[in-house]
């Protein structure tokens, strides 16, 4: 059953929980000094959508078998999935700062042995969309009203496995599969442009869509950082119609961050002190809770 | 005497997979487009539903493996070992072995056993790699016997089983009502002058060797080891004392394998010598079964003509003549 659409006070709460997100995960960076930040960033308004609404899960019981399942296939932007889990209630904001150090359940990729609530780890690109398949199949076989959500990157769709499972799956009608790609046009490095600061997108304008729907998927394409957009498209994909979804997400890589925005380099960085003021006056966050 | 001819592992794969489905539900079998000769159609001729046709994509059969697993399947791969460890490697250590996803690898057409399909198909490294990896349990059964009690095992035992098949026929060792137990070695032969360790269906031509030796004056003890991961280091220092002197026997590479395993317990716990029969450091090649079992030193005669010869050497002995 379609839920009614958000009311303005609940898509101001979505927009200022995706605020947060990037707060966070700047904040997170800026204290542990490592991370990656343009994928979380590209990520935040998704996210915020997922946990903040859209996820059927209860934060207080991670291991509920009827929930719905997410995996971040990009899993290099566990900043992001983390802030947002935080801010879902799945863990206190404060255990963020544990992020990669010794004995944290916050690896650096998501690791589902250490923090309950990560459905499946992740890491190593092009694998989530076959676990999601294998999630959608499982559910099915034993009876299950589970949806899966595969959030992909751009450039991870360079792996031969994620064209794998998209091949397959639509013989399998998996349609409580939703694979979003986070299209934000960049990657690590990619291929040289004009210069060397200048970087070629992963995929030519309108090739992921294409080859999603060549391959037999409905596809749907958003506006990922319009909170309204995201939330109406990504109720639809939800419903059932008989085939997997492919949400194209057209995404900033960096965004909510000026000097960060479009910016390969900040695929991973650490801010200095007066970048990190930048950003939080970006973000709208006062500088005395940030640090 | 040689030990009788019995059933292709595959065979009883087949048929001991759908039996176990019967009664447990959570069963499913993914197939990489080689049901048809891993034997795994008779899953799908028993339960079309529940038979999972992945194609060609063996990345994506693991991942969705690990998928199933998670919500509570107990998937069963079909395909050769080339693809069901080689091929999706990253996906088996990422999402199976890390997680400890309760995925049986049912690993087809192991060793040299091909239907002549030459060095792509023919694995001989697979205990190597797989063993490497935390968390991978590494069967080898030695006949029908065993691979039945080892399948069965599989399904009660929660967490990723890699478990070797053979394509064609090879010895019996075992009578009905063997018992498998895992972790544990088996002695198959008792005899003071040397210690043989064998794996899987090398295991019958090992004890084959042993009645050549015996009547060369040569009292062989014999010792299976199905449960290459976790080793029976016990098991292991115990067959080593039995006799001072060891040869391990196996269908792989002499690299890492069974006869690396043997040799890096000894070494730690009861330093003893250790020679090593097996494949040596190079591809192998397409002929007969027979003829690569000779080719190879690995046919009753020629186990049993190797081990005279270590014995009768204070060096190492590589040639199989």
């Amino acid at each position: 059953m379609a839920r009614p659409p958000a009311t303005a006070e609940e898509i101001a709460a979505l927009e200022d929980m995706a605020r947060r997100i990037r707060v966070t995960v700047i904040r997170t960076v800026n204290r542990v000094k490592v991370g990656h930040v343009g994928g979380p960033l590209s990520s935040a308004d998704i996210l915020a959508a997922l946990y903040g609404r859209l996820l059927r899960i209860r934060p207080s019981e991670p291991h509920w078998p009827d929930r719905d399942r997410f995996i971040l296939s990009k899993g290099h932007s566990a900043l992001g999935q983390y802030a947002a889990m935080a801010l879902a209630g799945y863990f206190p904001l404060d255990e963020m700062f544990t992020f990669d150090q010794k004995g944290s359940r916050l690896q650096g990729h998501p690791d589902m042995n250490k923090l309950p609530g990560i459905d499946i780890s992740t890491g190593s690109l092009g694998m989530g969309l076959s676990a999601g398949l294998g999630f959608a199949l499982g559910a099915r076989h034993l009876g299950r009203d589970v949806r899966t959500w595969v959030l992909l990157g751009d450039g991870e769709c360079q792996e031969g496995q994620v064209w794998e499972a998209a091949h397959v799956a639509p013989r399998f009608a998996a349609d409580s599969l939703i694979a979003i790609v986070d299209h934000n046009k960049f990657q690590q490095f990619g291929w040289r442009g004009q210069n060397a600061k200048d970087r070629l997108p992963p995929e030519e304008p309108g090739h992921l869509a294409a080859r999603f729907a060549a391959f037999g998927w409905r596809v749907l394409e958003m506006d990922g950082h319009d909170m309204p957009a995201v939330l109406a498209t990504l109720e639809a994909a939800a419903q059932p119609e008989g085939r997997p979804v492919a949400v194209i997400a057209h995404t900033l890589k960096g965004r909510g961050v000026s000097f960060m925005e479009g910016d390969y380099a900040w695929h991973m960085g650490v801010p200095t002190p007066e970048q990190f003021a930048t950003a939080m006056a970006e973000l709208g966050e006062p500088m005395e809770d940030a640090a | 005497m040689s030990l009788p001819m019995g059933r292709a592992l595959r065979e009883v794969f087949g048929e001991v997979v759908t039996e176990l489905a019967a009664s447990d539900p959570r069963i499913v079998m993914l197939d990489g487009d080689l049901g048809s000769s891993t034997r795994a159609q008779i899953f799908e001729d028993a339960f079309p539903e529940r038979y999972y046709q992945m194609g060609i994509a063996e990345q994506n059969m693991l991942g969705v493996a690990a998928g199933m697993a998670e919500m509570g399947c107990v998937p069963f791969i079909s395909t050769f070992v080339a693809f069901a460890l080689h091929r999706p490697l990253d996906q088996i250590r990422v999402l199976v072995a890390q997680t400890g996803a309760n995925v049986k690898i049912t690993a087809g057409y192991t060793g040299l056993f091909t239907g002549r399909a030459g060095k792509t198909h023919q694995v001989v490294d697979d205990i190597s790699i797989a063993r490497a990896m935390p968390g991978m349990v590494v069967i080898s059964p030695a006949d029908e016997v065993e691979t039945r009690e080892v399948l069965a095992w599989s399904v009660a035992y929660d967490g990723p089983v890699f478990i070797r098949l053979v394509r064609d026929a090879t010895q019996t060792l075992f009578q009905p009502g063997h018992r498998f137990q895992f972790g544990k070695v088996k002695v198959v032969r008792e005899g003071g002058d040397v210690t043989l360790i064998s794996t899987g269906t090398q295991t019958p031509r090992v004890v084959d060797a042993a009645e050549i030796l015996a009547a060369n004056g040569i009292e062989a003890h014999v010792v299976h080891v199905p449960t290459i991961k976790p080793l029976d280091e016990a098991g292991i220092v115990a067959a080593a004392e039995r006799t001072g002197r060891v040869v391990t026997v196996e269908e792989h590479s002499v690299i890492g394998g069974l006869g690396g395993a043997v040799a890096e317990t000894l070494s730690e716990h009861r330093p003893t010598r250790v020679d090593r029969i097996g494949i040596q450091d190079h591809y192998t090649e397409s002929a007969a079964d027979q003829e690569l079992l000779d080719m190879y030193c690995l046919s009753a005669e020629r186990v049993a003509q190797r081990v005279r010869k270590l014995l009768a050497s204070t060096g190492t002995v590589r040639s199989c003549d």
